[in-house]
């Protein structure tokens, strides 16, 4: 990797470079009933050729709105360029027609989106996509365009490529997607590149080779990019400048080293301040002597897959696969990995949501085939608060009913008495009695959160699984929900499961971590250890992939080949190989492979 | 508190409902097609069932509309205008009661089916998959020919006929609404699956069992007025706006009014339960509150 001084004689070069894409004073305006309302207002900024401006900002912040008025896709005919200009070297695009604007799209700036699977076409092989994008811009042949896509996917680093053209995108990981996604955007070679939270969708370690492939081509090919994105981290990686966006506005730009050593505004102060950061997580406490509140001992998980003429099972999916574990009054258990480990899997078996092979005891009571009184029982000690705010609340039912409900399925028939505990919930969470009685849609996502963590508090569990709750939410909001978290633990006495893919949120909220990878868990021990001291090669990737927010952090190199699927579907009746875990340390558990 | 909050919500919910133009057109229309068909017997000018001597032409065709006969005659020389008011009765029963209870069965059998799933729900809807694949009219009349024909009888095989559509699209919302996170939430709450269909998943569905209700309503007189024509609906003389269209089709060329008025009438009955099934689903829909 090149060393600091070559980086710094390097963005000297680019500042002097050409300049691409060029904003004046742009505002972009929605028509409402009562006039124009400007979403996006007065933002002026240059890009030039080789250079990575990345737009940061919370979701609202106008940072997409600006990415679609440079691409001309502003929804019509209610959003539009009211005043100020957009021009490509020179040349105004925003006074372009939409057939003008069809042969700069693509052909001299691309684009890609967060979602890879939705911005492909799941009906098409690669191939054919990408061999179509090149040839609507290019007079090439349908041989020559095929050769170039080979070109472009081999550029990407996409094992075998030609065997790839021939697949449909369900075949390809999520970061095989992503990949694909550049290739296509990159195969006309664009003057600029709009990478509009290319990575946010991804894995840690996914997202890790994604913006080193970024990174590599703009090297080799000069693209200027234009990164859109909400992570502090991510931004410090990959970008030479930063515009710091907030409510349609520039709050802050300049040079990323700048930004984030001094910055001038307090907007970007409180932004940097809320990253939650690896390495911060404080000094090691003993376990607590309390009682355990969750036993889990060899969970296991598995759905089947039927298939064939007479439907019988073929295949298994083995979500979980001999878990144990436990968690005691007052301790935060975490569990960390990346998607499609289990994880989320075991939360739900945890409350009863799944059926589950091994045993499950939670405060004494053993999880399983229960009566109603007994799903009623566990209720009272086990809850959970989902990923996302919006779709765990009843839309057609009052937050304060919503609140007061599990009271009312728990034979509490005092209204007057209800009400006032969900006013006292409402209190404990940060939101005002007023709010009582308005629907969910009425609040912020990270309000709902605070609803949806009232609600799961309401009878006072024992224990509080947390999946992924903050995961959705912006990282200001992020920061004060789990604050919020925290001190609500500590006020009640729970123990709580926290399931996160996020490194740094589970380090600066844990007393306990288990690291999973497909099913097990690879690794287990207080946060210390695991995070001072990572034994097994996972957990040590998975800690070297998170985005550092701090521009002067040089990642160790990593090759690897491109990674592959890896399902947790095997055909019926295969026995898995099983970690043993043997402890290295007092209660540091590493698995190791037989 | 539940309760007073549901009253609360349901007056204001009328409130709003009144608010709206249109909603109050077709509330009026409602209003009037039933007040006309409870108050028949004051203010028909003729008995509907009575053949006058005069309701024919020297040639023994019908009377088109005149002073006296306000809508002219049918071909047997009854008082048109008569027979409409007697008929709404016929024709509102069997839209209002007939659509109800199918609307009831099928989303009872989609509710089932679309939460519980398994085999329950599979056996559920291939057996909607086989009454929809029956030919509905068929059925209609083995129903009809086993029961003795009456007005009851005959809204009873028309619901049993038509839930088969709504099943299917209630069973369809039901499945997406049960995959949601707040039902998960409502039963890790340890609520009873009793209070998570009827709190948490029917008030999802109302706009559209509203939906299809109201479509419903005219579907549900004109199959009744086939019913009628093939001999196993409403028996005559009895009248309903379905069987008169019947009666009179081969006249429809030189007495088209025999056709239009009773026509234009089930039309705007569809429309009025349109207009106010449109605006119910609306202000109960708390997502959409405030704006319009």
């Amino acid at each position: 990797m090149t060393k600091l001084t070559d980086l710094a004689s390097e963005t000297r070069s680019v500042s002097d470079a050409t300049v691409v894409l060029s904003l004046c004073d742009l505002t972009v305006s929605v028509r409402n009933q009562g006039g124009t309302l400007p979403l996006v207002n007065e933002i002026s900024f240059d890009l030039r050729r080789g250079e990575t401006l990345a737009i940061a900002g919370e979701s609202g912040s106008g940072k997409s709105i600006t990415s679609l008025a440079i691409m001309g896709l502003l929804p019509p005919p209610a959003v539009k360029i009211t005043a100020g200009s957009i021009s490509l070297n020179g040349e105004p695009l925003s006074t372009l027609g939409e057939a003008e604007m069809r042969m700069i799209r693509g052909n001299r700036i691309a684009m890609i989106f967060q979602e890879p699977m939705t911005s492909l076409n799941p009906m098409m092989s690669i191939g054919i996509q990408l061999i179509e994008a090149i040839r609507a811009h290019s007079t090439l042949s349908q041989r020559e365009a095929r050769a170039e896509a080979i070109a472009a996917l081999t550029a990407v680093r996409l094992s075998d490529p030609a065997r790839r053209m021939s697949q449909y995108p369900h075949e390809l990981s999520g970061g095989m997607r992503q990949r694909v996604m550049i290739a296509m955007a990159l195969a006309l070679k664009p003057e600029v590149l709009i990478a509009d939270e290319p990575t946010t969708a991804l894995d840690v370690t996914v997202q890790r080779e994604v913006l080193e492939l970024l990174r590599d081509l703009q090297a080799t090919q000069g693209t200027a990019i234009l990164l859109i994105t909400h992570d502090m981290g991510v931004v410090a990686e990959m970008a030479d400048r930063v515009a710091i966006m907030r409510k349609g506005r520039v709050v802050e730009t300049g040079e990323v080293a700048q930004i984030f050593a001094a910055p001038t505004q307090s907007y970007t102060r409180e932004l940097l301040a809320a990253v939650p950061r690896m390495g911060q997580g404080g000094s090691a406490k003993p376990r607590p002597e309390t009682a355990i509140v969750a036993d889990l001992q060899e969970v296991k998980v598995g759905f089947d897959i039927r298939g064939g003429v007479l439907n019988r099972i073929t295949h298994r999916v083995h979500a979980v696969e001999g878990v144990s574990f436990d968690i005691r009054a007052g301790e935060t258990f975490s569990l960390v990995g990346e998607s499609g480990c289990g994880k989320s899997t075991i939360a739900r078996a945890i409350v009863g949501l799944v059926a589950h092979e091994g045993q499950i005891m939670i405060a004494g009571q053993t999880v399983g085939a229960m009566t109603a009184a007994a799903r009623r029982s566990l209720s009272t000690n086990a809850q959970i608060v989902f990923q996302d705010p919006m779709s765990s609340l009843d839309p057609r039912m009052t937050v304060g009913d919503q609140i007061a409900e599990p009271l009312l399925i728990h034979g509490n028939h005092n209204a007057a008495n209800r009400r006032a505990r969900a006013s006292e919930l409402m209190l404990k969470v940060g939101l005002t009695t007023a709010q009582l009685d308005n629907y969910p849609h009425e609040f912020s996502g990270g309000q709902r959160q605070r609803i949806c963590i009232a609600r799961a508090l309401a009878l006072t569990p024992k224990l509080l699984v947390a999946d992924e709750s903050v995961a959705a939410l912006d990282v200001s909001v992020q920061a004060r929900v789990l604050a919020l978290i925290q001190s609500l633990k500590e006020e009640f006495g729970i123990a709580m499961l926290f399931i996160s893919h996020d490194m740094a949120v589970v380090e600066n909220i844990s007393d306990r971590v288990g690291v999973m990878h497909r099913g097990q868990i690879v690794e287990m021990g207080s946060r210390a250890q695991v995070f001072g001291n990572p034994q097994h090669p996972y957990t040590r990737r998975l800690m070297e992939a998170v985005p550092v927010a701090d521009p002067a952090y040089l990642h160790p190199i990593e090759t690897r080949p491109t990674e592959e699927i890896i399902s947790p579907v095997y055909t019926k009746g295969t026995i898995l190989t099983r970690n043993r875990l043997i402890e290295v340390a007092v209660g540091h558990l590493v698995a190791i492979e037989t | 508190m539940t309760a007073v909050l549901a009253t609360r919500g349901a007056s204001s919910a009328f409130k709003r409902l009144l608010q709206r133009k249109m909603a109050l057109f077709g509330l009026a229309l409602v209003v009037l097609i039933v007040g006309a068909a409870i108050l028949a017997p004051m203010i028909a000018p003729y008995d509907p069932y009575e053949q006058h001597f005069d309701g024919l032409s020297l040639y023994g065709e019908p009377l088109p509309p005149d002073a006296t006969y306000l809508l002219g005659t049918d071909l047997l020389g009854r008082d048109l205008l008569s027979r409409l008011l007697y008929g709404a009765r016929t024709s509102l029963i069997i839209g209002v009661m007939a659509n109800g209870i199918a609307l009831m069965i099928g989303t009872m059998i989609g509710i089932t089916a679309g939460y519980f799933q398994g085999w329950l729900g599979s056996v559920l809807m291939r057996f909607t998959d086989l009454m929809m694949a029956f030919p509905a009219l068929l059925l209609a009349i083995c129903l009809a020919a086993i029961f003795q024909p009456s007005i009851w009888i005959v809204a009873f095989v028309i619901a049993l006929v038509n839930w088969v559509q709504t099943a299917r699209v209630i069973y369809t919302e039901t499945s997406a609404l049960a995959a949601r996170d707040f039902i998960a939430a409502e039963r890790t709450l340890g609520a009873s699956t009793a209070r998570i269909l009827f709190r948490h998943i029917l008030p999802h569905l109302v706009p559209l069992i509203i939906v299809w209700g109201t479509l419903g309503i005219s579907t549900t007189v004109l199959l009744e007025a086939t019913l009628s024509y093939l001999g196993v609906g409403v028996q005559p003389p009895t009248p309903s706006w379905g069987n008169i269209i019947f009666e009179n089709q081969t006249y429809f060329q030189s007495a088209p009014w025999l056709v239009f008025i009773p026509g234009f009438a089930i039309v705007v009955l569809a429309l009025a339960f349109n207009l106010v099934g449109d605006a119910l689903r609306d202000v109960l829909d708390p997502t959409l509150r405030g704006s319009d």
